[in-house]
């Protein structure tokens, strides 16, 4: 009985006010009011005791890497703990394959809980009813949360399908210490990014690195760029289908991007990011546009310690910095689990502090999203990353969590690539995707 | 097992010499005929039910559209599919070259020189298994690492090329083997055919070897020279061998898939049918229909080249 | 012609009289020839080597010095360390699973189908014939929906299968193995067979034997060598195949080997020498089974080329 497919979908907006003054106060901004203003729910954070549910718990999992997957084990431990009656079974696979495989295996032998993202392609899952509501587990962790991760997390139908765990902001990336060499100034505008570049290459730096072999980094500077240009609401608009392609507002976006694409490393297109992101730290390029999991490349400590980021410049003064770019990873739970009250236990465990921070304990790559999370054992990347995500209004999710799956795999991520290397014919290349994306969201 | 000698291969319509006699149907009994039903049977009913069947069912999808989730979400929409794949789909016509590239490139350097390393080889020369065990090596492993093994060699800011000619400098010369067209499907071809000479230095050995050395010898005697003797004697004698040698060269340009898949997803400039369809098919893209579609034309494409195989094959069948 | 490439050493007809009336003399074209050859292959070795020598290189050196530098040190720690980080032995364990029954099962139905075809006159054989090395020929992407649809409708004993269905299971994986590579197998053994004389078999008739009793006491043992050579080609293929496992396999502890390499690339960082290690290991059975039977590897690939 699964409905459609979905032509276009009410993506989350997520109004960021209200959590701003959620995190300012756990970054320790005096006389703001407190958790109490925010949400609405019942009662506070913290996350599952000892209950009727007992037995195991099946979990999939993408988490492939040595760090995650230790990290998530930290969490599913701490939960036995917490809860000695349910233990948790982990199902891993390479993230690449759990990803390729997602469709065959939610609609065959799923695990009761597994690991996913927030945005539309949480919501496509909850409207095909492959996956479970969740209203119960958001009675008991609703607290915790501001509003925007509320939203976040709701499917179409406003029912909870999601429950996050951590957040990664994406940032244009720079080392200190180059910077302070040159007496560079961090941009707020575009006229003042274009005339870093500028300064940068006539420095002998390569200004933007850059590396999209694998095809998605060029839809984290489209999402910007579109962004700042034309507001959150029409970049939202365009990931669900709304606003056409063809758009002269996008094309004014791209156009900015044309504008710096000389500032660009060179031979963009067979790099691999992770290359782009050692140019980085080698202090041959001077910015770099990535998110904050960019950090795992610096090895060297040194390196580490150097590494900072900044928002991605204003371009039109209406909208000034007021998103930002920040993908949201959590769970959600099958369609039919077998043992739904443990599994229950577990997801208001994974959405309370305990849970967050027993994952972030052991990888401190990414944020936590828990109202009033002890920020104080930070590192610098994170502290920023916080600082950045309280003050932005609106939160994307980026480009292949936001839109239709079929259409970024398909159709953005080839396209991009044929505008990255060829501006000129963006015209045929927009009403090329404009063309593709109307075969695909009416289907 | 001396019978079968090569008199006998060279005429087949020698039917006083035939190597088997039908046996005659009416000896056998009952359980041997269940015997029988049950040896072809039960290997034909696993080849129908699991290849032949979602092949029928492959081509059906293509008419229709669909997520791949539950059933009751496919809608037939006719050749909607396929207009959209000839006409708005950019990379498809780029995928259906490169496939003629590939077959053009294989049967043009590495088959030829895998006949040649083969002709050499084929004189018992010393140190022909070495030789042999290095050309073909390429063929024993996967195309996974085929591809991953390449692109360390072509990735364009630390691969062995690069790095060794100084072509890693983005404000200088920067050659990118991956993600430059045309540098990346001469990158892909020159792997693939890495692999595909092996293979042809193989089926031409083992053609070779079974050439009637009376004939070589009666060119020598009329006095060709070795070019003139392999032209006029020795090639003429492969024909079984080509056969079967633009079978595969045919299959595998239009199978070819792992390599390009592992080295650089296919992106612009090595786009292939394949990739194409498991793009649509595979992951959360989900475009059944679609991709079913992509399949049924590279289903055809491939059929077009099997049946004529399948008739030179066993016309000969028939006759013997 | 299958015959007289089968027993090679024992009836060599061809004589040789450039080496006869050579001797000793190397000729100046020979010289040429070997260097030639030798150069060439060794060029064909470079790309294997290559990932040898990053693979034997810890990474923080070539991050330091580049991957085109002169070795300081040379370790299996990379090795090593892919070892134990993929969960190698517990994939090479499911394909070895995978393979073993796979590659018997694929022999004995196609020699089957073979023997039936070649040595009684039915008149389906040849469209069974064609049927079979058509199949063979087909793109694995051409099925794969339907294919994972029809596992998703059988179902399974819970001994066999933790789902109750053929979906993620080694079984279903042997299966389509099986059902795939029969048609190569077949074709091959059926040109092999045209090869036995049909007076064997009508010995054996006269005899009294039935039609398992032919096959089993005089058509098979004849069959050693074609289907040794046919094992090692099988195993190899087998062992490389990655596409099956993605589509009907869900749970990550049933993955062949082919999918431990990619438990090494981490989605954000990637040690590209830890990858040549464990792609090195990967292809080791591969190599070994090659270098040991490669002459039953060679024949097996050309005994479908032969043709009567």
């Amino acid at each position: 009985m699964s409905p459609e497919s979905p032509r276009v979908f009410q993506g989350p907006t997520v109004d960021r006010r209200v959590m701003l003054k959620g995190l300012l106060a756990a970054a320790g901004v005096a006389g703001l009011p407190t958790l109490a203003a925010c949400s609405s729910s019942k009662s506070s954070g913290s996350g599952s005791g000892g209950g009727a549910a007992t037995g195991t718990v099946s979990l999939g999992s993408n988490a492939s890497d040595a760090v995650p997957k230790k990290a998530f084990q930290a969490v599913y431990d701490a939960f036995h703990t917490a809860s000695p009656n349910i233990s948790v079974k982990v199902n891993t696979k390479d993230h690449d394959t759990f990803q390729e495989q997602i469709n065959n295996y939610l609609q065959a032998t799923p695990d009761d809980v597994f690991t996913w993202f927030a945005g539309y392609r949480m919501q496509f899952f909850a409207a095909k009813g492959l996956s479970n509501q969740i209203d119960d587990v958001w009675n008991t962790i609703g607290g915790n949360f501001p509003q925007s991760v509320h939203d976040l997390s709701k499917g179409q139908d406003g029912h909870y399908y999601f429950v996050p765990i951590y957040y990664y902001p994406w940032g244009v990336f720079y080392r200190k210490s180059v910077f302070a060499q040159h007496n560079y100034t961090i941009p707020t505008t575009w006229n003042d990014f274009v005339s870093l570049c500028e300064k940068m290459k006539s420095d002998g730096l390569t200004p933007i690195a850059f590396g999209d072999s694998d095809k998605w980094p060029a839809m984290g500077t489209f999402d910007y760029l579109n962004m700042r240009t034309n507001g959150y609401q029409f970049h939202m608009d365009l990931m669900h289908g709304k606003a056409a392609w063809t758009d002269a507002k996008v094309k004014k976006a791209f156009s900015y991007w044309t504008q710096i694409l000389p500032y660009h490393q060179d031979g963009y297109i067979g790099r691999k990011w992770q290359d782009a992101a050692l140019t980085l730290i080698q202090k041959k390029a001077g910015m770099y546009l990535c998110g904050t999991f960019v950090a795992q490349q610096a090895t060297n400590p040194d390196d580490l310690a150097d590494l900072d980021f900044f928002a991605f410049p204003a371009i039109d003064p209406q909208w000034g910095q007021d998103s930002i770019e920040a993908p949201v990873d959590g769970f959600m739970l099958s369609k039919n689990p077998k043992n739904r009250a443990a599994a229950v236990k577990l997801l208001e465990f994974i959405g309370s502090t305990q849970g967050e921070a027993a994952y972030l304990n052991v990888d401190p790559s990414y944020d936590a999203l828990i109202n009033g999370f002890d920020t104080s054992k930070y590192n610098a990347i994170q502290k920023k990353s916080a600082t950045l995500f309280a003050t932005a209004q609106h939160v994307s999710q980026f480009m292949d969590r936001d839109a239709n799956p079929a259409f970024t795999s398909t159709v953005m991520q080839p396209e991009l690539q044929s505008y990255l290397q060829n501006p000129n014919s963006l015209d045929s290349i927009l009403s090329s995707v404009e063309q593709q994306k109307q075969a695909i969201y009416t289907s | 097992m001396t019978v079968g000698t090569s008199a006998d291969a060279v005429e087949p319509g020698r039917a006083g010499l035939q190597p088997r006699a039908p046996k005659r149907l009416r000896r056998l009994t009952g359980r041997d005929k269940t015997v029988l039903t049950l040896m072809t049977g039960v290997p034909t009913s696993l080849m129908v039910v699991f290849v032949w069947v979602p092949a029928l069912a492959s081509i059906l999808l293509s008419f229709t559209t669909w997520d791949g989730i539950g059933l009751d979400s496919i809608k037939w929409v006719g050749f909607q599919n396929y207009h959209q794949i000839f006409t708005i789909y950019p990379q498809f016509w780029p995928a259906v070259w490169h496939n003629v590239i590939w077959l053009v490139v294989l049967a043009a350097v590495p088959t030829p020189f895998g006949l040649f390393l083969a002709y050499q080889l084929d004189k018992r020369i010393r140190f022909s298994r070495f030789y042999q065990s290095a050309f073909f090596l390429p063929v024993a492993i996967s195309g996974a690492l085929i591809g991953f093994v390449w692109e360390l060699i072509y990735n364009p800011d630390h691969g062995l090329i690069n790095s060794l000619f100084h072509t890693n400098n983005p404000n200088g010369t920067y050659l990118d083997w991956v993600g430059h067209y045309p540098l990346n499907l001469i990158a892909v071809l020159v792997a693939a055919s890495w692999r595909h000479t092996g293979y042809m230095m193989i089926l031409y050995l083992a053609g070779l070897k079974s050439v009637d050395p009376g004939l070589k010898d009666a060119a020598a005697v009329d006095g060709a020279n070795e070019w003139q003797a392999f032209r006029h004697v020795i090639f003429p004698s492969l024909r079984p061998i080509n056969v079967v040698v633009a079978a595969v060269t045919v299959i595998e340009s239009l199978r070819a898939f792992d390599i390009v898949y592992v080295f650089n997803k296919g992106e612009n400039g090595t786009q292939l049918l394949s990739i194409l369809i498991t793009d649509n098919i595979i992951g959360e893209a989900s475009r059944i229909g679609y991709g079913s579609a992509i399949a049924v034309i590279l289903l055809v494409v491939s059929l077009v080249v099997i049946i004529p195989y399948l008739i030179v094959t066993f016309r000969k069948e028939r006759r013997a | 012609m299958t015959a007289t490439t089968l027993a090679p050493d024992t009836a060599q007809p061809r004589s040789r009289p450039e080496k006869s009336s050579r001797g000793r003399r190397v000729r100046p074209g020979r010289i040429v020839l070997h260097t030639f050859l030798a150069l060439t292959a060794l060029a064909w070795l470079v790309p294997i080597l290559w990932a040898v020598y990053t693979s034997l290189r810890p990474y923080s050196e070539t991050q330091s010095h580049g991957y085109l530098s002169w070795a300081h040190t040379l370790n299996f720690s990379n090795f090593t360390a892919a070892w134990q980080q993929s969960g190698m032995l517990h994939f090479f364990w499911n394909t070895v699973l995978i393979a073993v029954p796979a590659v018997l099962l694929t022999l004995l139905l196609s020699a089957f189908v073979a023997f039936v075809v070649t040595k009684y006159d039915i008149k389906i054989n040849l469209f069974l014939l064609m049927l079979f090395t058509a199949g063979n020929l087909l793109p694995q992407q051409v099925i794969i929906t339907p294919l994972y649809r029809l596992y998703l409708l059988i179902g399974l004993p819970s001994s066999i299968s933790d789902s109750g269905k053929m979906y993620d299971t080694l079984f279903g994986l042997i299966v389509i193995h099986i059902a795939f590579q029969s048609g190569f197998c077949t074709f091959v053994l059926s040109n092999y067979m045209k090869t036995i004389p049909a007076t064997l078999s009508e010995a054996a008739v006269v005899d009294g034997a039935s039609v398992w009793q032919t096959f089993s006491r005089i058509i098979l043992p004849l069959l050693k060598p074609a289907m040794a050579a046919l094992a090692t080609l099988l195993s190899i293929w087998i062992y490389n195949d990655f596409f099956w496992a993605i589509v009907l396999i869900s749970n990550g502890d049933n993955m062949p080997i082919t999918s431990a390499l990619k438990n090494l690339s981490g989605e954000y960082f990637t040690n590209d020498n830890l990858v040549a290690a464990g792609a090195i290991i990967t292809a080791l059975p591969t190599l070994i089974v090659y270098f040991l039977l490669q002459r039953q590897f060679v024949s097996g690939l050309t005994l479908g080329a032969e043709k009567g």
